[in-house]
């Protein structure tokens, strides 16, 4: 039988961590997502699995401390919240550019700035649109249950390592605290070296001799030699828009209008949708889990043919810019989300679709 | 008197001085006279000597040898400006029993990196830094480096460090010596055959230290920038010794009790 645990989100992320075979934590503890680290310092995992965990002196040098073991060709993580996420865009850049697997969840606060420690939506375009300097994109996914929190950190490893390119778990304040039941998994053995060594060529193991030496760089001076490298890196991002996008439908077979929403809204836009059925107004809801990739086709499909489409988010309108390149101005699209900390109700969000779209 | 040929004189017998293998191919770009082509030898040659080309991994900076990987013939990994001792943590901790080492100058290491710098030297991590202070930014043209000497010119302090505008220059190595987690804290120097050997001596115990899990060593080499600094080499050389090294004097700051 499955082992079934209440845990919060943040301690999800830290189990699962533990459990699919982690090498390596490095963190900075940040409200609302400390629990992850605490988590670990209390499982002590290098007793049960070898796994690394390690308090940095800053959301920098965690992030960078990511950046070696990943081209260890390790698995490696590390958790922020938004003032450290800001923080880590250098190194995410140069993990990014040397094309590393890594995984990074960010626990979404209110900002700008310092903010508040309230769940917010506001990080989708630093996650989605690169975040640091230069052309690079970061696969996102984003949880809207606990259980996903936990099931979401293998699968960015998977996609990680199979596209050689930094994964994202974009969550928030909300899942990142609130307790659900996690249907947990069995304990994975970590990579061996030679499992590395033989998977992983391009890893800088310290194997100079049986191989040739390794080099994990994001420098190319030479401008028709980075031209290259960008080219190679759009190709990239190609193959994972094409093969990597995922979303959920949900009452979607007959609906009039849509709500688009992913994590926290997504929960709270099923309500809405739930006391729009009642009023005899059908809306079904489309659920990105991949935010880049974003689920632009079905979206497309779906939300041209309809009467209008709302995008819910904690934030001032970021995913809405996204819905509206997919819909490109065939029905009208709006935002609706309250942002700086505050949740938005299903009440409110079922009162945007009336005056915003039905009656605007 | 019989003409001397060229095939006469090179001959294997007559071979005095082989470059090691753990060197590559590669025509380096730094400066004539600057001591980076030779502190990058002595590395390559105490990794060499340990046989250790199997088992260890660099980690370069960003300045004059951001492109030191194109040089070792060891895996290496290139790190953001002043990240490299984050980078080298890991490395270490996720496989304990590589030679870890990181090479860096003093913009690097003791103005954007020194957050880096000070907490991995402070939890002790096993792993050899090798600093290169020059008292100057060179890659980037000759600006002011936290090491730059009071009153010393440069692109940033065209009329000298004001140490009362700009502070004074950063003695980071003794600082670092002051932390329990360095176990050997060293600065030499490059520029004379005497200097390159006792040079080769501290990164070779650093090394052998790091081996035994000592905690961290740290490597100062004071060198030149004669183009930074705007002279020939043997002028730079000259000045070296007569302005840096009297700030920053040669020999060992810390060394474990045995």
């Amino acid at each position: 039988m499955k082992e079934l645990r209440l845990m919060k989100g943040n301690e999800a992320i830290a189990e699962a961590a533990i459990r699919i075979g982690v090498d390596g934590y490095f963190g900075y503890p940040i409200t609302p997502q400390s629990e992850v680290l605490e988590h670990l310092m209390a499982e002590k995992p290098w007793e049960k699995t070898g796994m690394v965990v390690l308090q940095a002196e800053s959301e920098v040098a965690s992030i960078n401390m990511v950046y070696g073991g990943a081209a260890c060709g390790k698995k490696v993580m590390t958790t922020s919240s938004s003032p450290g996420f800001s923080l880590m865009q250098e190194g995410m850049s140069y993990i990014a550019g040397a094309e590393l697997p890594c995984v990074v969840a960010n626990v979404v606060r209110g900002g700008p700035g310092l903010g508040t420690i309230q769940p917010s939506q506001a990080d989708y375009f630093q996650a989605t649109k690169g975040g640091g300097h230069g052309d690079y994109k970061l696969i996102t996914l984003a949880p809207s249950t606990v259980q996903e929190m936990y099931d979401f950190v293998g699968l960015s490893f998977e996609l990680a390592f199979k596209y050689r390119n930094p994964a994202i778990i974009l969550s928030d304040g909300l899942i990142g605290q609130m307790m659900e039941k996690v249907y947990l998994t069995e304990y994975k053995e970590r990579w061996s070296d030679e499992y590395i060594n033989k998977t992983f060529p391009w890893a800088t193991t310290g194997r100079a001799a049986d191989r040739g030496n390794s080099i994990i760089t994001s420098l190319q001076l030479q401008a028709d030699k980075q031209e290259e490298v960008n080219l190679r890196l759009q190709k990239k991002y190609r193959e994972i828009e094409d093969n990597e996008v995922r979303y959920e439908l949900i009452n979607c077979e007959d609906a009039d209008y849509y709500f688009i929403a992913y994590g926290s809204s997504a929960r709270i836009s099923q309500k809405a949708m739930e006391l729009a059925a009642e009023e005899g107004i059908k809306v079904g809801l489309i659920r990105p889990i991949t935010l880049w990739p974003f689920p632009t086709k079905i979206i497309r499909e779906l939300g041209q043919k309809s009467k209008g489409v709302l995008s819910v988010e904690m934030s001032a309108g970021q995913m809405v810019e996204d819905v509206r390149l997919a819909i490109e101005g065939k029905v009208k699209v709006e935002h609706f989300g309250r942002f700086g900390g505050v949740i938005h109700s299903p009440a409110e969000i079922l009162n945007a679709l009336k005056t915003k779209i039905i009656g605007g | 008197m019989s003409e001397v040929r060229l095939e006469d004189i090179i001959k294997p017998e007559n071979k005095v001085y082989s470059k090691t293998d753990l060197l590559t191919d590669t025509v380096m770009h730094y400066c004539p006279g600057c001591g980076h082509g030779t502190a990058h030898r002595i590395v390559a040659e105490v990794i060499e000597e340990l046989g250790a080309q199997n088992n260890t991994v660099g980690i370069a900076p960003v300045g004059c040898s951001v492109l030191a990987y194109n040089y070792f013939n060891i895996d290496v990994q290139q790190a953001a400006h002043g990240r490299a001792p984050a980078l080298a943590t890991a490395v270490k901790r996720l496989m304990p029993d590589r030679l870890v080492f990181t090479y860096q100058g003093d913009g690097d290491l003791a103005a954007i990196g020194t957050g880096e710098t000070i907490h991995a030297c402070n939890r002790g991590e096993n792993i050899t830094i090798i600093f290169i202070n020059n008292g100057i930014y060179g890659m980037t043209g000759g600006q002011m480096a936290p090491t730059t000497l009071p009153n010393m010119k440069s692109s940033t302090s065209p009329f000298g460090r004001d140490v009362e505008m700009m502070g004074n220059p950063l003695k980071i190595t003794e600082l670092l010596a002051q932390l329990p987690g360095t176990a050997y804290v060293t600065r030499q120097a490059v520029h004379t055959p005497a200097h390159v050997r006792r040079t080769k001596k501290a990164i070779r115990k650093a090394f052998d230290l790091q081996a035994k899990g000592a905690g961290t060593t740290f490597v100062e080499i004071v060198s030149n920038c004669n183009s930074g600094w705007k002279m020939t080499p043997v002028d730079a050389n000259k000045w070296m010794e007569e302005n840096m090294f009297p700030y920053y004097p040669l020999g060992d700051i810390k060394i474990p009790a045995e």
